[in-house]
């Protein structure tokens, strides 16, 4: 007997379907975390991106005359919104969208915001309403579905309205099966961390219960949008290359290399293409697979160019970052060092680490970690990290004098254009050797500044401490020796108590006197 | 009496005095004393007691950890001296719960001792004078008269054969007056039984005795009547304690005082004798003993490092007891009747030791 194989062709939007559990859209719950998580990222990098102060809306609401387990998702935001011509497609198709591109922003390809509506659509057979202007004349309203099969949006509906307020932004609403209950802790915890570097933002929040979280701004400023970088050789991979050779405008190999890859002159160009021992007039249209395949090896070993440009990055900043810390947890004391721009396999990365100490920051017996990567909060798998593991292994507190169940929060911020995670599930990141070793220095610095201002503190409660002793025996000598020498008047003691804060400690530790007695003996 | 207390009042005043001008004059004030650490307790041989040598210490309020123990002392020297001014007495336990009347905090009566031992070097006087007594009592029995100088008492006499069980040896006692004395001795014992055996034996009638009894180590305000005892009416002193390291101590502290009690003079009485339980008696009278413990024979070996046990009988005594390894306690002369001891080894040792 012989089974005849059947080759068939799938859509993006059908593959993503069959394997939504890559996404994060396992179970009603989880699949609820990830969609207001893409949403919001896709909203905060497009006002990121305009260098707009984002100003977010999002509420889930459980429609009375609906199923218990299906929820209605509202998001507004101010962003720069979407052309109209487009949004059908940038709404209703996937890997559709404006991030295909080298520089850092939170989610990769336009995908994770589409999947919430996919997902949406596959339970509740729901469309999805998308308003949205670009701050002209007009505000567009569609009704849309996505055709699963064929990877088209369905328009069902399209309506036109005079924006006399010119205003912009985008609004989206659908149904969605979920499960609120199981989700909520995580969804508010991620608000919270999300405002944490993101301090420049408002995000209002409406919980199924009417609830409202509202997560304030507190400075207009923001970090420098990323600019668009080429690719840096080491981060090529053959695909990338097939790709860039079928699109390319250059006729010799010494022109493409010098045109799409940063930091690529003509000396370098020269010397790779003798390094890779490939003829540098040759079209690269015309390179074999082996040649392709040869390319990209003797991309990544050539070891001459040039560390790749960070300028594609944007760090939230230490001042940012600290703004938020202090925002949203309120600490005794913060400090955030960002480490300059390191590379791993020609992906430029970059590390910001706080440290909060006391006040807002509970007492739980061990470090907290927040970790971030690309401004998202991880939730997951926290002790997968790298960072887990240089907090909690690498690092010796001893050294630095602070007791290990102190309370204090670590804060660990990687953006990249390509972060390191370990798995798909994007929760966690690797512990590459150059990515631990910048943690690692980032946290010594940070962990040594929270030293330091803890031994400034112990010192100066000690002068407190030292004061108070003073000012409860002074008064008390002065009282017993005036009537022990039966005088009238109490002696003035202001001024020994004046001398009392200007002694140094120049009898402490001094055993001056013994003052043991030896017993009957 | 009445002399002594003016001056330690003096002294208070002066103590009072000295630290109020120094905080007039904008300097932290300090007081120096003797030192009590180890190293500076030396024997005199003349005095025949332990001293404090040259050594001192000064207490500054600029030293932060002077400042409470400082305060402390101060406060002390006021509240004796109100204790004094009217004429009341106190136990150490009582000054350590009046601190805290006064918001002084004594972390244990331990060291509001030290507090009261602190002030006794600085004002040169027992706490005895300062009206500061321990709460543990002996008691005297035998045929002297005193009178009272405390307050409410004044004149009023007492001669000490009034009651059957003794006469505790308080502070209104310390502080009488002695009026008649029949007695030509005095016998200091160690144990409370032995001191009743003697008053139901008429020891103070038959040997024209003073006896006192010691309740193991003698409180200093007993040691400091023993002293008056001896130096006063010159009556000679004899000691009985149980025959080990231990009772020969207690006599010794008697004599010489206590390295405890260096900074103080007065407590002692050089001339006062033991007279047994000697390691010699438990040879001669075949007394019942005990083998000696690991702990006897390192007291022992301690004591003959000492200085105090210079001379003749102590050291043969101790070598005695090193050698034989027994101890024998008072009771032991039970063993030839009840009153053996009273008919029989008392007036032989006394003989014995009148002569030498």
């Amino acid at each position: 007997m012989t089974v005849k194989e059947v080759f068939q062709e799938i859509t993006p939007s059908d593959f993503f379907y069959r394997n939504r559990d890559i996404a994060g859209f396992t179970n009603p719950a989880r699949a609820l975390y990830s969609t207001v998580r893409e949403l919001i990222e896709n909203s905060l990098d497009a006002c990121e991106l305009s260098m707009i102060p984002p100003e977010i809306y999002v509420r889930i609401s459980n429609k009375m005359d609906a199923q218990e387990n299906f929820y209605e998702i509202r998001i507004e935001d101010n962003g720069p919104g979407v052309p109209p011509e487009v949004i059908p497609s940038a709404f209703g198709q996937i890997l559709f969208g404006s991030k295909y591109k080298l520089r850092q922003t939170r989610g990769t390809f336009g995908l994770g915001g589409k999947m919430a509506l996919l997902y949406g659509q596959i339970t509740t057979n729901g469309k999805t309403l998308v308003i949205s202007s670009t701050g002209g004349n007009e505000i567009y309203e569609y009704q849309l579905m996505i055709d699963i099969k064929n990877n088209k949006p369905i328009i069902l509906e399209k309506k036109v309205y005079p924006n006399k307020r010119k205003w912009h932004g985008t609004i989206l609403e659908f149904t969605t099966e979920a499960d609120y209950p199981r989700a909520a802790s995580k969804i508010i915890e991620y608000l919270k961390q999300t405002a944490i570097v993101v301090p420049y933002a408002n995000i209002t929040f409406i919980d199924p219960k009417g609830k409202l979280y509202k997560f304030i701004r507190v400075t207009n400023k923001m970090p420098k949008p990323p600019e668009e970088a080429k690719l840096h050789p080491h981060g090529v991979d053959v695909e990338t290359l097939r790709r860039l050779i079928e699109t390319t405008k250059t006729k010799t190999l010494y022109d493409f290399i010098k045109t799409h890859f940063q930091r690529v002159g003509d000396a370098t160009a020269n010397n790779f293409l003798k390094f890779a021992g490939i003829d540098l007039k040759k079209n690269p249209k015309q390179l074999s697979q082996e040649d392709i395949v040869k390319l990209v090896n003797a991309l990544k070993n050539f070891e001459e160019f040039l560390p790749p440009d960070a300028s594609c990055l944007s760090p939230i900043g230490e001042e940012l970052l600290k703004i938020g810390i202090k925002k949203e947890l309120n600490p005794e004391f913060v400090t955030v060092y960002q480490r300059k721009p390191s590379a791993y396999s020609g992906f430029p990365f970059i590390v910001e680490v706080g440290i909060a100490y006391g006040g807002g920051i509970p007492k739980t017996g061990k470090i907290e970690l927040y970790r971030f990567a690309n401004k998202i909060p991880l939730l997951f798998d926290e002790a997968s990290d790298v960072s887990w593991k240089v907090i909690n292994n690498l690092i010796d507190w001893h050294r630095y004098k602070i007791p290990q169940d102190a309370p204090i929060a670590i804060f660990v911020h990687i953006c990249s254009t390509k972060v390191p995670y370990k798995t798909v599930g994007k929760e966690f990141i690797a512990d590459r050797p150059e990515v631990e070793r910048e943690i690692l220095n980032a946290v010594r610095e940070v962990a040594r500044r929270l030293s330091l201002y803890l031994s400034k503190k112990r010192s100066i409660e000690r002068e407190r401490k030292r004061y108070g002793v003073f000012s409860k025996y002074l008064p008390k000598i002065a009282l017993f020796a005036t009537k022990l020498s039966e005088k009238k008047k109490e002696p003035e003691i202001k001024y020994l108590l004046k001398k009392a804060i200007k002694i140094e400690e120049e009898f402490w530790g001094s055993e001056e006197e013994e003052r043991k007695s030896s017993g009957e003996s | 009496m009445k002399k002594r207390k003016e001056k330690v009042l003096e002294n208070l005043k002066n103590l009072g005095l000295k630290i109020y001008e120094q905080i007039e004059e904008g300097v932290f004030p300090s007081i120096e004393m003797p030192s009590r650490s180890t190293s500076n307790i030396i024997y005199d041989e003349k005095l025949r007691q332990y001293i404090l040598g040259e050594k001192t210490v000064k207490r500054s309020t600029r030293n932060i950890r002077h400042l409470r123990p400082f305060t402390q002392l101060i406060w002390v020297a006021y509240f004796v001296k109100d204790l004094l001014t009217q004429n009341k007495t106190s136990t150490l336990r009582d000054v350590f719960y009046s601190a805290q009347a006064f918001e002084m905090d004594f972390v244990d009566q331990a060291e509001s001792d030290e507090i009261i031992t602190d002030l006794e070097t600085v004002i040169n006087f027992p706490r005895e004078d300062f009206n500061v007594f321990p709460e543990e009592r002996s008691a005297i029995f035998g045929d002297l008269t005193i009178e009272y100088t405390v307050p409410g008492y004044e004149g009023k006499r007492l001669n000490l054969t009034s009651h059957p069980d003794g006469v505790m040896i308080g502070p209104a006692l310390v502080s009488s007056e002695f009026v008649d004395c029949k007695a030509d001795k005095v016998i200091a014992i160690e144990k409370g039984a032995l001191f009743t055996r003697f008053i139901e034996e008429r020891v103070h009638e038959r040997f024209k005795a003073l006896l006192v009894q010691t309740a193991g180590q003698a409180p200093r305000a007993t040691r400091a009547l023993i002293r008056r005892l001896n130096q006063e009416l010159n009556l000679p002193v004899y000691i009985f304690t149980d025959g080990d390291p231990w009772g020969m101590h207690i006599a010794m502290v008697i004599i010489s005082g206590s390295a405890n009690a260096a900074h103080l003079r007065d407590l002692n009485t050089p001339d006062a004798k033991w007279a047994g339980v000697w390691a010699t008696d438990i040879e001669k009278y075949k007394l019942p003993s005990d083998k000696l413990t690991e702990l006897d024979i390192k007291r022992l070996n301690e004591l003959k490092a000492d200085p105090r046990y210079k001379g003749k009988l102590w050291e043969r005594e101790i070598a005695t007891f090193l050698k034989i390894k027994k101890k024998a306690e008072q009771e032991a002369f039970s063993r030839y009747g009840l009153t053996y001891i009273v008919d029989e080894y008392l007036p032989a040792k006394l003989e014995l030791m009148e002569k030498s």
